[in-house]
């Protein structure tokens, strides 16, 4: 008992002090492939923490709720980041919220950041809060769907439980699969504001969509924004690792050694997964906004195909 | 006795056919379209050369050989080739718009499942799906012919139908070869004289777009 | 004596009805008027809660000796009746402490107060019903006394109109009902439901019956394509009939149907849960779009009203078709999740109701394009209608989310339905549930975004007031049974227990039991969740990180222009509208469904005159649908009408030839 309960306590953390360097990771391998040197691995940190001690400008319209969002969305993504399984199954809370409240957990994040776009009234929150509602219209849809999949195989949304099937030899390679996985890194792009969707190094309003949200927060507020935006990525790189390649991710009850090995396969994963992340947007350019509903209504189409092939019997 | 590994990954090709039958329906662009079209061939073609693995029939090498050298390399040369000298106006548009074209295609494949795997109850397991993708990837060739206004792109949805019928015979089992060298030169004839009106419509038309080349048809009222 | 009671309790609202029009004109007729249904509707809530949670039912059937002769007026109370006894009793205890406060708003309180308490009355007395001729007259007297509740404000434009076709739309749903009572009466006439239980109808006038009672009950919920009638007339009334209407009316609406083909026909065929799930599928998306491009508030509402009622039809589609399988368990976990999902509703979309309703009187406007930056002058209606709005939005740990995740739990239980049909209706069901949730959530954030945040867009949201305590009080009461059915889901699943039971044959696993109020709809290795623990973790994550910054980092705050790239516009009309905030959605999805298009009109460069935008939307069904049908009444009615215009010869003729057919069929019949 004592030990599930610092395994949690120790997920919580890990989730938290991981994601600034996962970020900063990406920044730095994308900046390399295009040939320049790039900012250190650990300046996200101290972006953060310079964020944190600086004082919030706060506009004259402001209102409670835009004081109150950043602490809201901050708690409710890194709850949900804390109950995805990342080095170990078997999380002590992990019956509180299985795939599908992850989902929604996420979906009140998104809620929330939109709502405080609107509330300075400014042109600019209007348009990242609008495109942001559009993408989510389509991302989340194709999201649960993903989730249908995954859970008709698995027999079970819990996290743990599709972890532990996909470890198991009833898996076999399977063409809804490779759906699923092709339609999730979709929507994770998507709801991670990379590019093809949305540009996360620019100011531009052509190209803005979770920056224009938040252009009037700043100080603290901004950080525990930012520690989000960097905790959800986190949260969307651990699922594809915990379903799609679970190797390496201690069950419960196996003792020090295997979680410790399953920390070092995970940051294994993060790295890859990471490069894998740089290299794609390095190589393709950004969308036009129109086009979004083209990419995600693909990863809709694929994720009910790959439902539909579930549900017709046990093909693929 | 085809092991389970064996059988999932024969029957991992044949949803990838599916999926890469998909993705050329969301293609805008004529290059990406043609492109997509040599991954199509080229997975047809490693279909082939696995069931001929697991069927033990050298004969379906040859087959995976020819629609590997002919549909994944010549053909698509040949059609940029063909983009490059006619000048093409590189984008496609759809009649519909490409969220209902894909819309369709979902609907197509239910209703190809929903018609083969009743219909095949008694033959093995995996000849029935594969017969099922198979349809699948015919329908959706025939999809992407009729809703695209350009020439070069029915081209391309008429050769991914061919792809479909080999990937229903590979997995039949018992193609003999000089149907497919038949079939495949055929293909041949049948492009080389694509290509050909091709060019004269060009010269005489100055476009392939068919929507307008349909105000050029006699019995016009 | 729990039925006595509650039958009391409705005699004493449609007293309460007669007595307003004797105290028309006087000053305190609305408080005595709302303060008494207040009561009546209080006592009707807790003798239903003592009903339903009482475990062996007093049940108990009452017949009184009023009505037609040879049938007179049979009253059962069930498990079901208790159930949607206590949520319309709920949402007319809640609507009536809010129309204490509101109340004074109304200019003509002589045309509002009468109906109110009689329409409570008339659909208590639905729920109640346990004869056709009893169900169908006290349905027919809850739609005429909504209806003359539309009609209160007549004179302002569109509400007569509404009036009529809301008329319309309701005589044609009784009239279906008629058919179907009169199908499962049959030939031996027998018209108690007692009656009609024990003998079940063969397949074929089951289908017809379930076609009328999907139209008649349908067409009262707002079943698409039948709910034309319901986003006009809902906003037409006064708010708190608006909310009683929307909230409150469609249950009943949905109990009707579920006391129909649940009860009283026999066991379901397995394409009647395709046809109720597929048409609830289409009326949720279509619901949630039209909302999606609605400025006007309430309207706004009344179509979200629409989505969630084709949610609700979802669920009972898919119990129907697990009900036919034989596999009682899922069809018991699939009408759990719509019956959580009518209370749900009920709960937050009266919440959501008085909001738009404290926003209208304090502003007197619907319209939102000119609201915005109402939450610094109506702090207290902000935050309650912000609860409203994440609660409808599923979110957790609101009770939206948990009726939404039990039925997508119904859905992963699907694969072993046999029909081909079925396996491919229903993930195509679930894309379209998960699209009318995120759509939803879109929906909302403008209603919230656009009405109460960002800057004013006109003076009078400029000199907005904060409504009065009474309202604040309702909606404050209804924000907090938000939370607590989200984070206490356990208790009121087992609450639904005998209700499900009665109609299903199994009902969910006891929840009570679980630790830390976890509910495990089927088994604890497949899924669970624990909204209580997701609450305490996102509370105490937000209030450790607001500690620890504050001591820790800065606690500074400075009030500043905003930012806005370094052009701040003082002008509030640069914010972004309602209709701009949905054009995206509206780019997606509008052009097909809607037929949007966009118009843009520039004035010639040097004209000072402002540019147009013109967005065009076409209403599907209203054009292949009502506008022919009303098209060939017109004509035929118009061909008729030379009718009215013949001479005395003519109508002689008539008569003649009527004779003189009637006796030729006698002659050829022998």
């Amino acid at each position: 008992m004592i030990l599930e309960l610092a395994v949690q306590f120790c997920e919580m953390l890990v989730v938290l002090l991981l994601a600034p360097l996962l970020a900063g990771y990406v920044r730095t391998v994308k900046a390399r492939l295009v040939g320049r040197r790039g900012p250190p691995l650990l300046q996200p940190y101290r972006d953060l923490l310079r964020l944190l001690r600086k004082e919030v400008v706060l506009a004259h319209s402001a209102s409670w709720f835009f004081r109150g969002a950043p602490y809201l969305v901050f708690a409710a993504t890194w709850v949900a980041a804390a109950l995805v399984p990342t080095f170990a199954t078997g999380l002590l809370f992990n019956y509180a919220a299985d795939m599908i409240a992850i989902v929604a957990l996420l979906g009140t994040a998104r809620f929330i950041l939109a709502l405080a776009g609107l509330d300075v009234g400014t042109s600019f929150g209007g348009i990242g809060s609008s495109r942001e509602l559009m993408i989510a219209s389509l991302a989340e849809p194709a999201m649960v769907m993903v989730v249908f999949t995954l859970s008709l195989l698995a027999g079970s949304t819990q996290l743990s439980s599709i972890a532990g099937f996909m470890q198991g030899p009833g898996v076999g390679l399977r063409v809804s699969l490779a759906m699923a996985l092709v339609a999730l890194v979709m929507v994770a792009i998507a709801e991670n504001a990379r590019i093809p969707i949305d540009n996360p190094a620019t100011h531009l309003e052509l190209t803005m969509v979770h920056e224009a949200m938040i252009l009037e927060y700043s100080g603290r507020h901004l950080a525990l924004i930012e520690a989000a935006s960097f905790v959800k990525l986190l949260l969307y790189v651990s699922i594809i690792a915990c379903v799609f390649a679970p190797w390496g991710i201690a069950a419960s009850g196996q003792g020090l050694g295997a979680y410790l090995a399953g920390l070092a396969a995970y940051a294994g994963k993060l790295a890859v997964a990471g490069f894998l992340l740089a290299l794609f947007e390095t190589a393709i350019a950004k969308m036009r906004v129109f086009r979004y509903s083209d990419f995600l209504g693909a990863a809709l189409m694929l994720g009910v195909l790959a439902t539909l092939l579930l549900f017709v019997s046990r093909i693929a | 006795m085809i092991s389970s590994l064996a059988f999932d990954v024969a029957h991992l090709f044949a949803g990838s056919l599916v999926l890469v039958s998909f993705m050329l329906l969301y293609q805008d662009r004529m290059t990406g379209l043609i492109n997509t079209f040599a991954l199509h061939a080229l997975v047809v073609s490693f279909s082939v050369a696995w069931q001929a693995h697991i069927q033990e029939a050298p004969h379906l090498y040859i087959t995976a050989a020819i629609a590997l050298g002919i549909k994944a390399v010549v053909i698509p040369v040949v059609l940029h080739r063909m983009i490059v000298r006619l000048g093409i106006h590189r984008t496609i548009e759809p009649v519909v718009g490409i969220g209902l074209t894909m819309l369709a295609g979902i609907g197509l494949i239910a209703l190809s499942i929903m018609v083969m795997l009743p219909l095949t109850a008694q033959a093995g397991t995996l000849a029935r799906e594969d017969l099922a993708f198979a349809l699948s990837v015919i329908l959706l060739g025939l999809l992407m012919m009729i809703s695209r206004r350009n020439a070069v792109s029915q081209v391309v949805g008429f050769m991914s139908i061919e792809n479909g019928l080999i990937l229903a015979a590979t997995g039949a089992k018992g193609m003999p070869l000089v149907v497919e060298i038949s079939v495949a030169f055929s293909i041949l004839v049948a492009l080389i004289v694509i290509g050909i009106f091709l060019f004269r419509i060009r010269e005489r038309f100055e476009t392939v777009d068919i929507h307008l080349l349909h105000e050029h048809r006699g019995e016009q009222p | 004596m729990i039925l006595a009671g509650l039958l009391g309790c409705a005699a004493a609202l449609l007293l309460t009805g007669a007595a307003a029009l004797a105290l028309h004109g006087r000053r305190l007729a609305a408080p005595v008027v709302y303060g008494v249904s207040l009561v009546a509707t209080t006592i009707g809530l807790l003798l239903a809660g003592r009903a339903l949670f009482s475990p062996d039912l007093p049940g108990g059937t009452l017949s009184l000796p009023i009505g037609l002769p040879w049938l007179g007026a049979h009253f059962r109370l069930d498990a079901l009746a208790a159930f949607f006894l206590l949520v319309i009793n709920l949402g007319g205890a809640m609507a009536s402490l809010f129309a204490v406060g509101y109340g004074a708003h109304e200019e003509t309180p002589g045309r509002v107060l009468p109906f109110f308490p009689a329409f409570l009355a008339g659909m208590n007395l639905v729920l109640m019903a346990a004869d056709a001729f009893t169900f169908l007259f006290s349905w027919e007297f809850m739609s005429l006394s909504s209806w003359a509740l539309v009609m209160a404000h007549h004179r302002r434009p569109g509400n007569a109109a509404a009036g009529y076709l809301y008329l319309l739309m309701a005589s044609f749903g009784t009239l279906a009902l008629l058919l179907a009572f009169g199908l499962l009466a049959g030939p031996s006439g027998g018209y108690e439901f007692a009656v009609i239980r024990q003998t079940p109808p063969g397949a074929a006038v089951s289908a017809v019956v379930l076609v009328l009672a999907l139209i008649g009950a349908g067409s009262k919920a707002g079943l698409f394509p039948l709910h034309a009638w319901l986003p006009l007339a809902h906003p037409a009334a006064p708010t708190h009939v608006s909310a009683l209407m929307s909230a409150v009316m469609t249950k009943v609406a949905l109990y009707g149907f579920i006391r129909i083909v649940f009860d009283l026909l026999g066991s379901p065929a397995w394409w009647w849960g395709a046809a109720v799930s597929l048409l609830g599928g289409v009326t949720a998306v279509m619901g949630v779009l039209y909302a999606l491009m609605q400025n006007d508030l309430k309207r706004l509402l009344a179509y979200s009203t629409v989505e969630n009622i084709g949610i609700v039809f979802i669920g009972l589609g898919l119990s129907l078709a697990f009900q036919a399988n034989e596999m009682q368990a899922a069809a018991a976990l699939a009408l759990t999740a719509a019956l959580f999902h009518c209370f749900n509703h009920s709960v937050f979309k009266s919440l959501l109701f008085f909001g738009a309703g404290a926003v209208l009187g304090s502003t007197g406007e619907r319209d939102m394009e000119r609201l915005g930056g109402l939450i610094h002058r109506m702090p207290r209606t902000a935050f309650a209608f912000l609860i409203g709005a994440a609660a409808i939005s599923a979110l957790p740990p609101f009770n939206g989310f948990v009726s939404e995740w039990l039925m997508f739990q119904a859905i992963l239980l699907s694969p072993n339905l046999p029909q081909w049909l079925l396996k491919f209706l229903v993930p195509t069901v679930g894309a379209l549930l998960a699209l009318s949730a995120a759509l939803a959530a879109a929906c909302f954030v403008k209603a919230f975004g656009i009405t109460f945040l960002g800057r004013a867009r006109s003076d009078v949201a400029r000199d907005a007031v904060e409504t009065d305590g009474w309202s604040i009080t309702a909606m404050l009461v209804l924000a907090a049974l938000c939370l607590l059915a989200g984070i206490l889901p356990g208790y009121f699943i087992d609450a639904l227990a005998p209700v499900i039971d009665a109609l299903t044959g199994s009902s969910l696993p006891r929840q009570e039991q679980l630790d830390w109020l976890t509910i495990v709809p089927i088994a604890q290795s497949r899924s669970s969740y624990n909204g209580l623990l997701l609450f305490f973790f996102i509370a105490l994550a937000a209030s450790l990180a607001a500690e620890a910054i504050h001591r820790f980092a800065s606690a500074a705050v400075r009030r500043s222009a905003p930012w806005d790239c370094g052009f701040p516009d003082p002008s509030p009309a640069t914010q972004y509208t309602a209709g701009s905030l949905s054009q995206p959605i509206r780019r997606v999805f509008g052009t097909v469904l809607f037929r949007a298009s966009e118009e843009v009109r520039l004035p010639p460069p040097g004209d000072a005159s402002p540019a147009q935008l013109r967005v065009r939307l076409h209403d599907i069904p209203w054009d292949v649908l009502y506008a022919p049908v009303a098209g060939v009444v017109g004509f035929v009615a118009g061909r008729l009408n030379a009718l009215q215009f013949l001479t005395i010869r003519g109508y002689l003729t008539l008569v003649f030839g009527a004779l003189v057919a009637l006796l030729m069929v006698l002659a050829v019949w022998q």
